[in-house]
């Protein structure tokens, strides 16, 4: 492949760029939509463009979205290039996602468990019927509220892990590796994997998940629960040399309960998938959940043969600002390498006539 | 681990927003004039998960920071919270410092502190209390059947 | 105490200011050039190793110094992020008043010879003391170095690590507000 410099055109640009910033703002006599809207009312949205943006900023987030007339891979694509002008000061202690104050908390394996089921704000139940409501801007109703007398929410995983029924997981205090540093090489590790879909194109994440349960790959999943909440970021900045938290995320978890395996050595145990999202990223969090389970095959001892399962396609492909960056580049000139493959063929179709 | 006092203000100052800050400090004593040795600068911290929630660390994505350390009189005070407010970096920067002065301590506890505890407790039931509305009450389903 | 030693008045441009002294050091070795104008950092570093500290290393740079340093190691730490790493062959730059040898520190592999260390080291001045011949990529011809404060067998030394190429160490050297680079690229003999 060879890019030709090709000079000229500033002008055309310029005022394809005034053009553009007209046709965002649309017709002057609809009101501006403000940041704040966007960061209060369209709130997944927000949600997607930090989680493939990798920047949790709700604020920047609207404002990229608003930027990119809505396109989300282009705002995350902003939020990327945004993080890359700021000094990385620490990495949090790792989260403590079992302290979540939880605003939604389900589980589909188990019907009575500590601390109950709570739907939160979901749409699970809702019917897709367009609300018209929603056009005149009538205020809702108030949310009921009931008085919540605090009580402990263990994790189904750990309700499971005291009879040995699933994989153990515990820290190893290894320092994780960070693909924003060093780039991918295979095969990887969990932690660069989990890293890799944390960020990765939730339409891609989410068509493999649904993949696996159609049979490529299947890895028989059961959500064992999911949260979202509220959870708090500790770091411990050397000159204080003690940890204090600096703010809260938003975040949704989901711990999926897979197919069990054992051997000889080891008893019969279900297997783990696990998903993490910024905001409320339901979706997201449970396709990545099944991704991360498919790609556990090698060293579960299970034969890797569907897409899911690869890891050097799914992490080499899940990342939507590298996608549209190469499917992109296909608009720059290539007027050369072009013209060469053009004066091929007519030799070609010239020898054989 | 409990959190020393020092922790549970810093995290306190993070948490609340510039402007309820503000309209806390009307009420405080001036705050004492102070020196920045750095910042308020902006930056970034890579959040950390892990693996099943209890596994091993996984680097999940960043979050922007914003930083400040001045010197006022004797003291030192940090801040380090989340988002890209200076000015509310400086201030808890500055209230650290204040609160460390055990002349001035209970006098910045009472005018900013609690308040802003009270608030954040307040927010947390508020939300606690829209979930605690939304639990599936199985219990009585099953004496339906019965 | 070291914390109120402020560090750069305008970190974006007194950064891009000192990255651009490094670079163009780098690319004309043996050319004076100046960096930490005003800045007062803790002894015993000098302006212009403060202002590649600040510009160069962060939270995530190996960084290793030579123990006559540790007393600036609060205010590095503070200003930097850096957390100062005990062995000198992990480091991806070092600060040093003294130079015996480049053993200590990584040359690079030769699949990443990027990879190596950037010792700085202080010394007593330039424009007198040691001449030395330059030569090489970004020297027309050959150039004149005076250094004092560098070890007598510094051409014998320098020669073992520009052997190496394209492995080995890249050194700037730092007298006050003044610093020159001597990339691995570049060949120095007694004058």
């Amino acid at each position: 492949m060879a890019y030709v410099a090709v000079k000229g055109g500033e002008r055309a640009i310029d005022n394809a760029h005034a053009w553009l910033a007209e046709a965002r703002r649309g017709d002057p006599a609809v009101a501006d939509i403000g940041t704040d809207q966007i960061a209060q009312q369209l709130g997944r949205a927000v949600d997607r463009a930090m989680a493939e943006g990798s920047l949790y900023d709700r604020d920047l987030a609207a404002l990229a979205i608003k930027q990119a007339q809505g396109d989300l891979i282009e705002a995350a694509f902003l939020l990327r290039a945004f993080r890359t002008t700021l000094p990385r000061f620490a990495a949090s202690l790792p989260l403590e996602t079992g302290a979540i104050r939880p605003l939604r908390r389900i589980s589909a394996v188990f019907k009575d468990l500590p601390g109950g089921q709570v739907l939160g704000p979901t749409t699970d139940y809702t019917h897709r019927l367009l609300d018209f409501s929603l056009t005149d801007g009538t205020p809702p109703p108030a949310a009921p509220l009931t008085a919540a007398e605090p009580e402990a929410m263990p994790r189904v995983h750990d309700i499971l892990g005291r009879e040995g029924l699933i994989e153990p997981d515990a820290p190893d205090g290894a320092e994780p590796g960070d693909l924003t540093r060093e780039p991918l090489a295979f095969p990887a590790g969990r932690d660069l994997r989990l890293q890799a879909l944390a960020r990765g194109d939730e339409g891609f994440l989410l068509s493999l998940g649904y993949s696996s349960q159609r049979g490529y790959g299947n890895n028989h999943p059961f959500i064992g629960e999911i949260r979202m909440g509220e959870v708090a970021v500790e770091i411990e900045p050397p000159e204080l040399g003690f940890a204090i938290e600096i703010g809260d995320l938003v975040l949704t978890e989901c711990q999926m309960v897979n197919q069990f395996g054992g051997s000889k050595t080891t008893p019969a145990q279900f297997t783990r998938g696990y998903g993490l999202a910024f905001g409320q990223g339901e979706r997201r969090a449970m396709a990545m959940a099944l991704v991360d389970r498919s790609l556990r095959a090698a060293e579960l001892g299970e034969d890797a043969t569907a897409p899911g399962q690869n890891a050097e396609f799914v992490l080499g492909h899940c990342d939507n600002i590298e996608a549209t960056g190469f499917v992109e580049h296909l608009k720059l000139p290539h007027y050369v390498d072009f013209q060469s493959e053009l004066e091929t063929l007519r030799r070609i179709r010239a020898e054989s006539l | 681990m409990s959190k020393t006092e020092r922790q549970l203000w810093m995290a306190t100052l993070a948490r609340a927003g510039r402007a309820e800050i503000e309209r806390c400090l009307a009420d405080a004593p001036a705050l004492p004039t102070h020196k920045r040795l750095r910042g308020p600068e902006t930056g970034l911290v890579m959040v950390r998960g892990r693996a099943g929630g209890g596994g091993a660390a996984f680097n999940f994505g960043e979050m922007t920071v914003t930083r400040c350390t001045v010197r006022a009189g004797e003291r030192i005070g940090h801040a380090y919270i989340a988002g890209r407010d200076a000015a509310k970096a400086e201030l808890a920067a500055r209230l650290d410092a204040a609160l460390q002065d055990s002349a001035s301590a209970d006098a910045f506890m009472r005018a900013v502190i609690e308040p802003l505890q009270a608030l954040e407790t307040e927010r947390r039931a508020a939300l606690a209390a829209r979930a605690a509305a939304t639990k599936v009450d199985f219990f009585t389903l099953a004496t339906m059947r019965s | 105490m070291s914390l109120d030693l402020p560090g750069f008045a305008d970190p974006v441009a007194d950064a891009h200011a000192t990255f651009r002294a490094v670079l163009d050091a780098l690319a004309h070795p043996g050319r004076v050039q100046l960096a930490g104008t005003g800045l007062r950092p803790p002894a015993p570093l000098m302006p212009a190793t403060a202002a590649l500290l600040l510009t160069l290393v962060d939270v995530e740079t190996p960084l290793w110094l030579a123990p006559d340093f540790w007393p600036a190691r609060e205010w590095i730490v503070f200003h930097t992020g850096a957390s100062p790493i005990d062995d000198p062959a992990r480091a991806a730059f070092a600060v040093a008043a003294t130079l015996s040898d480049f053993e200590g520190f990584s040359a690079g592999t030769d699949e990443a010879p990027e990879t190596s260390a950037t010792p700085i080291v202080q010394i007593a001045g330039f424009g007198v003391g040691q001449r030395l011949r330059l030569s090489g990529p970004g020297v027309r011809g050959s150039a004149t170095l005076h250094a004092d404060g560098l070890p007598p067998d510094f051409p014998a030394l320098w020669a073992a690590n520009h052997a190496l190429y394209p492995r080995g160490v890249d050194l700037v050297l730092v007298a006050g507000e003044a610093l020159v680079a001597l990339p691995r690229s570049v060949r120095v003999e007694r004058a």
